[in-house]
């Protein structure tokens, strides 16, 4: 890794300060899960590191009138422990998932949903969108764990966040700060998330100078949810295929659904499709199948990734399934 | 003196056994799991510099240039070498790169990011050339041969004997189909690398993570223009080397270069991605088969057609050794190897029976789906057709599947492929392998010393790869002489002591325990001729035990009274490999699983998994059942998760790193259980090797499993949940 300047500020302020000398050349540094990879591998080069793990005001989950306020720096134990956090169930499997007690102890919530692309021609050097004298590698190379949504652009990787489908299926908003020292604005997680059409555009909508402080949850209001990530092992393993399901069911029927697949599209996928199939019905093995099926109907698989279709429609089915109670079975 | 016909080096009866064959915990247990053991990874010398490499990003090129003083620029850059294989430095030509990941300049520094800056620094271009890395693919390979003229095929002499046609229209039943077995690469804990310090002009101290102690120094000797007796080579602890450490390697001798260009001890070891591109796979193999039997499931016949690539040098797996463990009587074999741009292979793990038991063994559990006979009872019956080779191994192979399947509770638990039935998305299946190995022996001398305090001592030039082999040295020779485990030493890991052979196919625990206990008999005996004389006892009475030699039971001297009588200097014997009375060769084994498959999913998870084993006398039973649950772990690994991705489009090794080039972790592993064959018949065998055979049958028994729970063979391996969703699809199963 190139060497950088270490800054260590204590509040939010002085992070936007230290940020903004030099924005676009300056990288945030949280649990460092992500980060310190893509620095060791040159992918990633900044002349300065803005290490913000020693701000207290992102550190807290409070309960606010409306809700809950999550500090962007929580890490996946303490979101584990956190028992105001017990209620969102989605948002704790999906922690639960993450077979690895380093980076469940390490890594926090805001660097998960900021964590950018595992795809392998980005992490070899190749750029986010894989382009090769104009041409997408990923298109017709090996895209195996690539996109099956959204993947007609230019962009073929697929995001990388764990907690994206359960937080944006709960109606989260992030709370963004800077450039300007008071600046800050609250913003639909749905809306975080952006697919590049050029490798200077970035994954979310984060300008230079801006960090995530925090994430609002509302309240759960009586939803149930459920989070199911398609994992090849039992150890440290990105998912294959990820759905999260948040179910308002009254009278035992749905009445309100919101479904969000993960690590199938360059963005966390909200599937309008799925969630229509379900309202007024009971949930149930055949309702669950019928919202996995909705859900990939429009898919768009690249030449090696068909199978992923099939893994986001068990995805979604079991986090369905699993939000009420019913999941049994499956490895 | 006692009568010298009588002394024949032997091992003693079991019972009598105080630690042979008896649960040990190693002897270096506590210095590994607390750091006091010292990894090559870990030598550092005062003034030790770090070395990087730069690698090629290019699958197959020449340089079109190379500058490398802006790295020689970098303040706290002391030495800089270019790879002999990658450019000549002289001429200013370039040398052919043939693989991603082709070691061509090393940087050594103060400090490892001051040498990756060096590695940053260096101006390269390339002149990219076409490449070939689809090792499954035939025809592209043809095709491309076509197109550039470069040679990608390279047929493999045929085989034949009997009349297959003849023995297929008179079968029961004829199956065809279609396997395979993907590279995977080597990926010991300890990645491969070195420690060169010089001292002076022509002395060369090397501590290297090698397999090979005392073969290595010829290595750096002669590329280097030294005396073989200037080099000493150390390989106190190894991280594991599986057959991927014999040589001293191009960036070991570029690591003793560079030290000598610092004058500074430099360390080089490689990093992850480059230890998984250049440092040994596995070869891939791919078949169509047919295969015919009689009603009973005798396979009467083999037809086969094997493809598959070992990189640059167009081999693939072995063609000749297949059908792997039974040899039918009809066969027709046919191979092609095709010459692929990746990294070069090397010798891993029972090199390769795992890709012939893979191969063969799956075809055959599939005539038992055919049939709708059960697995168990397919294999049973082809024990007759048990390879002439080793024919008397038949027998134990029956003993060992009957033990097997108790374990599991086989008749239980079995059902007809595909045919579980069970609750929703999940199916569980039982599958099973045999295997065999040779094992024998290798050559290993020592030095052992009694002093006249009693202490004992070996000096040796063999390695402990983690297998254990200094417990097993120190066993024997407390065994023999009576002692505990703390009485006596082992020194091994210095090409300055006795010579001892490579360790590589599971013959270094032969070597050493047979050298150890012909040393140590030797020695007792001298010392019982001297107890004889002193204390007026007849020497054929004598005993040494408990720390004390006894005449017909009754105690004459303490061993320390016994040592005493060698003089003021220690009694010095060379031992060396003692084949005859101690050791044997040729070993078999038998797995069986029980797995579950979400067909939803493809995953794969392992229920109950077992083997029993049999290698003769076994020193240490703990560290031998260590060695079979690696192996099932090892097999694990390779028969589900573990594979090399290469990219057509690029050219390049895609999962170079641990993160997707996956290894199981505890979760993964499901409940193993080791059952050691050990009859009488066995032990009296003496030593044989054990460190290849349980890693070969995983593959086949796990590949077997599936396909009885799900009724679909995944044709192969790994079985990741895309191989397993796609075959369950075109099986008409999901």
């Amino acid at each position: 890794m190139k060497s950088f300047e270490f800054a260590n500020p204590q509040s939010e302020t002085e992070a936007l300060e230290l940020m903004n000398d030099h924005p676009e050349q300056t990288a945030v540094l949280a649990g460092g899960t992500d980060l310190i990879s893509l620095l060791q591998a040159d992918i990633i080069r900044p002349e300065r590191v803005v290490d913000i793990k020693n701000i207290s005001s992102m550190h807290d989950v409070a309960e606010v009138d409306d809700g809950l306020m999550v500090g962007a720096l929580t890490t996946l134990e303490e979101v584990l422990d956190n028992s105001k956090l017990a209620e969102y169930a989605s948002v704790a499997q999906a922690a639960d998932a993450v077979h690895a007690i380093q980076i469940q102890s390490s890594g926090t919530i805001a660097g998960d949903l900021c964590h950018l692309p595992n795809c392998w021609y980005y992490r070899n050097g190749y750029g986010m969108l894989g382009l090769e004298n104009g041409t997408s590698l990923p298109e017709t190379g090996d895209n195996r764990y690539h996109a099956i949504f959204g993947n007609s652009g230019p962009a073929k990787f697929v995001t990388a966040s764990r907690f994206a489908p359960a937080l944006i299926a709960w109606g989260a908003k992030v709370r963004i700060i800077g450039p300007g020292p008071d600046e800050a604005e609250m913003l639909p997680l749905e809306y975080f998330y952006t697919t590049p059409r050029t490798e200077r555009q970035g994954t979310t909508v984060l300008k230079p100078g801006q960090l995530v402080s925090h994430i609002w949850l509302p309240k759960t209001a009586g939803a149930v949810s459920g989070n199911y990530d398609v994992l090849q092992t039992e150890g440290l393993d990105w998912p294959l295929a990820s759905a999260s399901a948040t179910l308002t069911i009254s009278g035992g029927r749905v009445s309100d659904a919101r479904i969000v697949l993960g690590h199938v599209a360059p963005t966390p996928w909200v599937s309008h499709d799925a969630a229509t199939s379900l309202l007024g019905k009971t949930i149930s093995e055949a309702t669950a199948q019928a919202a996995g099926d909705a859900a990939v109907s429009r898919a768009t698989p690249l030449s090696d990734n068909g199978y992923k279709v099939q893994l986001a429609r068990t995805a979604v089915k079991r986090a369905i399934l699993r939000s009420a109670g019913l999941l049994e079975g499956g490895l | 003196m006692a009568d010298e016909t009588k002394r024949e080096f032997a091992w003693g009866p079991r019972e009598e056994n105080v630690l042979i064959g008896k649960d040990i915990q190693r002897i270096d247990g506590i210095a590994k799991a607390t750091g006091r053991a010292k990894y090559t990874a870990d030598i550092n010398t005062p003034g030790t510099l770090f070395a990087k490499l730069l690698t090629s990003n290019q699958a197959h090129a020449k340089i079109k240039m190379l500058n490398i003083e802006p790295a020689k620029a970098v303040p706290g850059v002391r030495a800089v070498y270019v790879f002999l294989t990658a450019f000549d430095v002289e001429t200013g030509e370039s040398k052919e790169i043939r693989w991603d990941g082709a070691p061509i300049v090393a940087v050594a520094a103060d400090r490892p990011e001051i040498a990756a800056d060096g590695v940053r620094a260096i101006e390269i271009e390339y002149e990219p050339l076409p490449f070939f890395v689809d090792e499954e693919d035939m025809e592209g390979a043809e095709k491309a041969q076509e197109e550039t003229g470069e040679k990608r095929i390279k047929k493999l002499p045929k085989s034949s004997k009997g009349d297959v046609e003849a023995a297929q229209s008179e079968a029961a039943v004829v199956h065809t189909g279609y396997y395979g077995i993907h590279t995977i690469s080597h990926c010991c804990l300890e990645p491969h690398g070195s420690h060169c310090e010089w001292d002076g002009e022509e002395k060369l101290n090397v501590h290297l993570s090698t397999q090979n102690v005392s073969g290595t120094p010829g290595q750096f000797a002669g590329p280097l223009g030294l005396e073989q007796s200037a080099v000493e080579v150390i390989g106190n602890y190894e991280g594991g080397g599986f057959g991927s450490k014999f040589a001293a390697d191009e960036w070991g001798l570029a690591c003793a270069v560079l030290a000598k260009e610092a004058g500074k001890p430099v360390r080089l070891m490689l990093d992850r991605a480059t230890d998984l591109k250049v440092a040994g796979t596995r070869p891939s193999g791919f078949i169509e088969i047919t295969i015919a039997a009689d009603a009973e499931g005798n396979i009467v016949s083999w037809d086969s057609n094997l493809w598959g690539s070992s990189g640059m040098g167009g081999g693939t797996v072995s063609p000749n050794q297949i059908p792997y463990v039974f040899d039918f009587p009809n066969v027709d074999r046919n191979a092609t190897g095709l010459i692929c741009n990746t990294g070069p292979n090397r010798a891993w793990r029972a090199p390769p029976h795992p890709q012939l038991c893979a191969l063969t063994q799956t075809a055959m559990d599939d005539v038992a789906a055919k049939l709708q006979m059960d697995s168990y009872d397919l294999f049973m019956n082809n024990l007759q057709h048990v390879s002439k080779a080793f024919k008397e191994r038949s027998e134990v192979y029956a003993e060992e599947m009957k033990i097997a399947a108790e374990m599991i509770d086989w008749k239980a638990k079995w059902h007809p492929h595909g045919k579980g039935g069970g609750n929703g998305a999940v199916k569980r299946g039982l599958g099973m392998a045999l295997h065999t190995w040779g094992g024998g022996a290798g050559p290993c001398t020592c030095l052992l010393k009694v002093h006249p305090d009693g202490s004992v001592e070996t000096f040796l030039g063999s390695q402990d790869l983690g297998t254990g082999t200094r417990t097993v040295i120190a066993i024997v020779m407390a065994e023999t002489f009576g002692l505990t485990l703390d009485d006596v030493k082992v020194n091994l890991g210095s090409s300055k002591y006795p010579k001892s052979g490579a360790s590589g196919g599971s013959i270094t625990v032969g070597g050493v325990s047979s050298a150890h206990r012909m040393a140590a008999q030797s020695a007792l005996w001298k010392i019982f001729d001297l107890v004889a004389a002193k204390y007026n006892v007849g020497a054929e009475t004598l005993s040494a035990k408990g720390g004390q030699i006894l005449s017909s039971g009754k105690p004459v001297c303490s061993w320390k009274q016994a040592a005493a009588l060698v003089g003021p200097m220690p009694l010095e014997i060379q031992g060396a490999t003692e084949k005859e009375g101690l050791t044997s060769s040729r070993v078999g084994g038998v797995q069986m699983v029980d797995v579950s498959v979400d067909t939803e999913t493809g995953k794969v998870s392992i229920n109950d998994f077992v083997c029993v084993q049999d290698c003769g006398l076994i020193i240490d039973e703990l560290t031998a059942r260590s060695q079979v649950y690696g192996g099932m772990i090892m097999g694990i690994s390779y028969a589900l998760t573990e594979e090399r991705i290469m990219d057509n489009k690029t050219g390049r090794y895609m999962n170079a790193d641990l993160e997707n080039y996956k290894l199981p972790r505890i979760g993964d592993i499901g409940n193993l259980q080791v059952k050691m064959y050990q009859p009488a018949s066995e032990y009296n065998r003496g030593v044989v090797g054990l460190g290849e055979p349980p890693v070969i049958s995983p593959g086949a028994a796990i590949s077997n499993a599936v396909a009885n729970a799900t009724g679909v063979r995944v044709p192969v391996l790994p079985l990741t949940p895309q191989r397993v969703l796609d075959a369950l699809q075109k099986g008409g199963a999901a």
